[in-house]
């Protein structure tokens, strides 16, 4: 009776979360490997099996190439120029303030920083999106080409040269993620022993050598962390360069990402097999970049 | 007593060494790389467009405040931010019921097949949103749910469940048994000692995970974009804000565009700086998981 009453309670709690889960996050998954195989365009009631037709004219499409071309560079430098950034003011706000005695302290204010770090990360991608459109203006009414004409800088097509409009998206997407690892790391960094430093600080070690040899390598897992989640968040980046570039990937592609060409073939060209098939080759690629970033990351502990 | 303590405290005191000061102007550039485009955006909303196109550092000339109620009503920022009021609570609570209810029963029971449906739920992290969004739209328009706030619920609560189970089924197992046995043999059923005993205890897990997902849902953009998209009267706020940048430009509306930002910025400011420990260990847990 009691067992019985046990298996009725699971059942009862379970039952609502699963069916909602399978319904609408399953079910679409499922679907989407199964239309990956087909030519279906989203209205039609026949739905005709192409095989690997799709992932076969992926390798031919120009378009693809160069939203994967662009998906490597935001791969690559997000995660890298972020993490740099943050470490770096993550030190600074952590054992920046001066020797006390032989221990270390953070700089005076560094709760202030802290909370104004941290901000842009609360604000919603198209919020900030909205925001930088006005910052990157092309002519000298923008923000940045506003103070560089005070100089006497001719206006910067921040987001119209295609050479440079990735690059901006970048340090958008920077700006807003740095806080947020700042934080991570600054935890990362309380939870080290203060000993360490001080025995170092003892032996003559200087702040540069400190980083370097105490904080960096203990700080090991959380970069690793760190660096997955950027690197997650370079696939999401869609809703900022959907607002800051246009829903092409303007200028001419050269902002397109892999996320953007999907929901453009799917809603705009109703080519919804093969948005599917990018759909399938994205989620290969977040896999085969999460288990390359673990192993290649993977090295033995450090124990504290 | 007096001097002696108040003498180690002078020397508790940093000396300002060159690198401290070095530290700060860096700490106050990236500090000021965040201001200055809010503090540009929120001054732009008092400016009239003569103005927002002249000097950018220039302040506005006037306190005009018409703009704000340009945003409110004629750009129905009023009416976003109340959708998006409704969705993120609906949506949350939901989430938060449901998610804490799974996590509970695959945390604490043990029963055939509860470590199938533990990881049945945690797949979900693996996959881009963008992979189902497609079959998504399919999905949701067969149930009659499209342009349709219940509909965007449900699917909120569907996308936050994984992350939602598997961080609360690792913070339910932290929690001791012993109360809850007690309760049982006391003749309290599994639900009430689920509601009664698990849940207050489980308190500190279940607010940072309530921030985590009050933030993401309150941010999402995606889901509705495709999920609404035939009924503008149902938008949120990031729908919103980006169909008024567009509208922007074709109305020559600059001010009422940036009154819109601020509108949607100032409260977000608000609860940041009134909960900022709670987000930021909150979002903090979230990653490391």
């Amino acid at each position: 009776m009691e067992r019985l009453r046990k298996y009725g309670f699971v059942a009862g709690f379970l039952a609502v979360p699963l069916t909602l889960y399978t319904v609408f996050v399953i079910s679409p998954y499922a679907q989407a490997f199964q239309l990956s195989l087909t030519s279906w365009n989203g209205y039609s009631s026949i739905v005709r099996y192409v095989g690997l037709d799709n992932f076969g004219r992926l390798f031919g499409d120009e378009v693809f190439w160069r939203a994967l071309r662009n998906h490597g560079i935001l791969l690559l430098a997000l995660p890298l120029t972020t993490i740099v950034i943050a470490l770096f003011l993550a030190f600074l706000l952590n054992l920046g303030g001066g020797t006390r005695g032989a221990g270390m302290r953070g700089v005076w204010g560094s709760g202030f920083y802290r909370v104004v770090f941290f901000f842009p990360q609360v604000l919603a991608v198209a919020v900030v999106g909205v925001l930088f459109q006005a910052v990157y203006r092309p002519d000298e009414d923008g923000v940045i080409n506003g103070v560089l004409a005070r100089f006497g800088v001719a206006p910067v097509g921040w987001l119209t040269e295609p050479d440079l409009a990735l690059w901006s998206i970048i340090a958008v997407m920077v700006w807003q993620a740095v806080g947020f690892y700042v934080v991570l790391f600054s935890a990362g960094m309380a939870a080290i022993p203060k000993d360490y430093f001080e025995a170092a600080a003892l032996d003559g070690a200087n702040r540069v050598r400190l980083f370097f040899s105490i904080t960096l390598p203990l700080l090991r897992d959380t970069v690793q962390v760190g660096w997955i989640y950027l690197g997650i968040a370079a696939f999401d980046g869609f809703a900022l360069i959907q607002v800051l570039a246009g829903e092409k990937g303007e200028p001419d592609g050269a902002t397109t990402i892999l996320p953007i060409t999907i929901y453009n073939t799917a809603f705009s060209y109703q080519k919804v097999g093969y948005a599917s098939a990018m759909g399938v080759a994205l989620f290969f690629l977040t896999v085969t970049f999460a288990v390359l970033t673990l192993r290649t990351t993977r090295r033995e502990r450090v124990e504290l | 007593m007096a001097p002696r303590t108040t003498a180690p405290r002078r020397m508790d005191r940093p000396r300002p060494g060159v690198l401290s000061g070095l530290s700060h102007v860096a700490l106050a550039v990236w500090a000021l790389l965040i201001i200055v485009p809010l503090l540009w955006t929120f001054l732009a909303s008092f400016k009239n467009n003569t103005e927002i196109f002249g000097d950018p550092l220039q302040l506005p000339g006037a306190l005009r405040l018409d703009s704000w109620g340009r945003a409110w009503d004629k750009a129905h920022i009023g009416q976003y931010m109340l959708n998006t009021v409704i969705v993120v609570f609906f949506g949350t609570a939901g989430t938060m019921l449901f998610g804490s209810m799974a996590a509970y029963v695959l945390a604490r029971y043990r029963f055939v097949g509860s470590r199938l449906v533990y990881y049945y739920f945690v797949a979900g992290l693996a996959f881009p949103v963008f992979l189902a969004l497609g079959p998504l739209f399919f999905v949701v328009r067969q149930f009659g749910l499209l342009n349709s706030h219940v509909g965007l619920v449900l699917v909120y609560i569907a996308y936050s469940l994984p992350f939602t189970v598997f961080f609360l089924a690792a913070f339910f197992r932290t929690l001791p048994a012993a109360v809850a046995e007690a309760a049982l043999i006391d003749g309290a059923s599994h639900t009430r000692t689920f509601f009664q005993i698990m849940v207050p205890m489980a308190r500190p897990g279940l607010v940072s995970i309530t921030i985590f997902n009050v933030l993401g849902q309150w941010n999402q953009y995606l889901l509705p974009l495709v999920l609404l998209a035939g009924a503008p009267d149902k938008w949120v706020l990031t729908q919103g804000i980006a169909r008024i940048s567009t509208m922007a430009g074709y109305e020559a509306d600059w001010p009422g565009l940036f009154a819109a930002l601020s509108i949607t910025i100032l409260p977000v400011m608000v609860v940041y700086i009134i909960f900022q420990r709670q987000i930021q260990s909150g979002l903090g847990s979230g990653a490391l998981k």
